[in-house]
């Protein structure tokens, strides 16, 4: 398969680089690493950090900015940076407030995170870490035991970051993330593999008429395969799995993100997002606030993810806060 | 003192990351045999790449104390092995190094040992019978140290024994099912195959093993009973292969 590439050894260096040229007031790379930071960090306030493989773009430097990220960490395609690049990032984003690392929970990742967090300590960096762990699909997959972290990290790295803009602790913002990742679940689908840029064809075969259930990010493959479904079956089952696993009271608030997995046309994603929300009414749910679009991505991946986390006075609070980011914004006006 | 016995042990405590590092390199190809049946094929190239980094680091370091050049080759590890193995095979080194300050010792090579094996675990959330690296480094730790505290043995002795309590480690993974770790994924498919980690782990073993062994020649029991306090090259040599087969 073609890919827009020039040599795959060089995709995410050459991603970084482009992301920084079409971004210069906001990041900035630290020199011989994959390290993005903000490009002033903000004096007194806890940082923020997340890092992973490449290939979720807009995740995970997409949302260094105001109100969000400090900074983020890419390893390569599919495969978790290593502990010293992370412990660079933290010692970056420290001002003496602590770090805050939001880490997905892959076994890779999670080992290289503890690793950096052992690292920067030695530094005098205080270094806090909550993992999550949204997706409903599986219990353990390929790449990591327990559930594995995928979109639903949006809407942590939300909270999180206005929590911390509004001058929370370090333990006051590691709480909010918390409270997303009890109260948030996703689930995923594909209908087709995703191309990795090293191996240059399909990580898994769908045959023409079939689709792949409980998809993570990274290629892998679900725990179901069916027929085709129309947007609606689609649309429904994914909404009822993750709201089977949330099991919110009727009456309850909730946000939703119905995400592309890289390359999904818009319009589909809106026309999923139809037995979205019909599948939420249905559970007498409230939907305060629907985000549609590329969040959390698989590289060329044709599919969609749904995510629903339910809110109240607080999260909304922090998911209305400010943000300016080259992928996600707010303008803040909460009433 | 102190720097003594790090001067004293520096010439050996290089010779024994060398070995292993030629060893990895040797059996780079048969790991990656090992790997690609309930892995994804890549533990051979991934420590392959992690040593010879390591190898070149060497010069740089050569000067430093034991405990510096230990966490050294952990940070290089760290850096060039990737995956989870960079955090479990390097990772580790960081935290035990500190039990290195004042040289390897018998004492203090038992306390390496330990310290390595308890970051291990908790790193890997990996416990014996989960067929991992922990199946091969629990019995040898645990021998080791029942061999220098309890059975008083030379620590030539001691660590001859924890090599092959670990040879049995590593066939112990044979017929267990994979709990941890990417084999894990294959559940009953695992069961039939040695585990590539758990060798890995027994060939740096042996590798420490062998060099100590060029060097403790002649060791006698009383000697290394009298000199389990005091830092003599003996215990020295023995204890800086232990903490180096860590490595």
């Amino acid at each position: 398969m073609q890919k827009l590439i020039n040599d795959p050894d060089n995709y995410v260096d050459e991603m970084l680089d482009g992301m920084v040229s079409a971004y210069p007031e906001r990041l900035t790379r630290v020199d011989d690493t994959k390290v993005l930071t903000r490009d002033s960090l903000i004096d007194d306030k806890v940082g923020i950090v997340t890092g992973g493989g490449s290939g979720h773009e807009p995740t995970h430097a997409g949302y260094i900015g105001d109100g969000m990220l400090d900074g983020a960490a890419a390893g390569e395609v599919f495969t978790s940076p290593t502990a010293d690049e992370l412990d660079t990032l933290a010692q970056a984003c420290d001002t003496g407030e602590g770090v805050l690392c939001v880490v997905k929970n892959y076994e890779g990742d999670v080992m290289n995170f503890d690793t950096a967090a052992e690292m920067a300590e030695i530094e005098d960096v205080t270094v806090e870490q909550i993992v999550v762990d949204d997706d409903v699909a599986v219990e353990d997959s390929l790449y990591t035991s327990g559930r594995r972290g995928v979109c639903g990290t949006i809407f942590v790295h939300k909270a999180v970051g206005a929590k911390a803009a509004a001058g929370g602790s370090l333990e006051e913002v590691a709480a909010v993330g918390e409270k997303v990742i009890d109260n948030v679940g996703t689930m995923g689908m594909a209908l087709t593999s995703c191309v990795t840029p090293a191996k240059g064809e399909e990580t898994f075969d769908l045959g023409e008429d079939e689709i792949e259930l409980g998809i993570g990010i990274h290629g892998e493959p679900g725990t179901e395969r069916t027929d085709q479904l129309s947007a609606e079956e689609v649309g429904t089952h994914l909404t009822e799995n993750v709201l089977d696993d949330l099991d919110p009271a009727a009456g309850t608030e909730v946000a939703v993100i119905v995400n592309g997995m890289g390359g999904t046309p818009l319009s589909e994603l809106f026309i999923v997002n139809n037995a979205v929300q019909s599948t939420l009414e249905a559970h007498e749910l409230d939907t305060w606030e629907t985000m549609v679009g590329d969040y959390m991505t698989s590289l060329d991946m044709r599919g969609c993810s749904v995510t629903v986390c339910t809110v109240d006075d607080e999260l909304k609070e922090l998911f209305a806060a400010p943000a300016d980011t080259p992928a996600l914004t707010r303008a803040g006006d909460d009433e | 003192m102190s720097e003594d016995i790090h001067e004293r042990q520096r010439p050996v405590v290089l010779e024994a990351i060398n070995a292993v590092a030629d060893r990895i390199e040797s059996e780079q190809d048969h790991l990656t045999e090992l790997d690609s049946a309930i892995g994804d094929a890549d533990h051979g190239a991934n420590l392959t790449r992690g040593f010879s980094s390591v190898r070149e680091e060497l010069e740089e370091i050569e000067d430093e104390p034991i405990d510096a050049i230990v966490k050294e080759v952990g940070t290089t590890l760290i850096s060039n092995v990737g995956g989870a193995s960079g955090p479990l095979y390097g990772g580790t080194l960081l935290t035990a190094s500190q039990e290195l300050t004042d040289g390897i010792t018998a004492e203090s090579s038992v306390a390496f040992a330990e310290a390595y094996l308890a970051k291990v675990k908790d790193r890997g959330d990996a416990t014996v019978g989960d067929k991992t690296m922990v199946d091969t480094l629990t019995p040898a730790v645990h021998t080791y140290k029942k061999s220098i505290e309890e059975d008083e043995l030379p620590p030539l002795t001691a660590l001859a024994k924890a090599v092959d309590a670990a040879e049995r480690g590593v066939e112990y993974t044979v017929p267990l099912k994979a709990m941890k770790g990417r084999a894990s994924f294959l559940g009953w498919r695992s069961v039939g195959h040695q585990d590539p980690g758990a060798t890995s782990t027994l060939y740096i073993l042996e590798e420490l093993l062998a060099v100590a062994e060029t060097h403790l020649e002649g060791e006698t029991a009383v000697e290394a009973v009298a000199e389990n306090v005091s830092e003599t090259d003996e215990s020295a040599d023995d204890a800086e292969a232990t903490d180096a087969e860590q490595t």
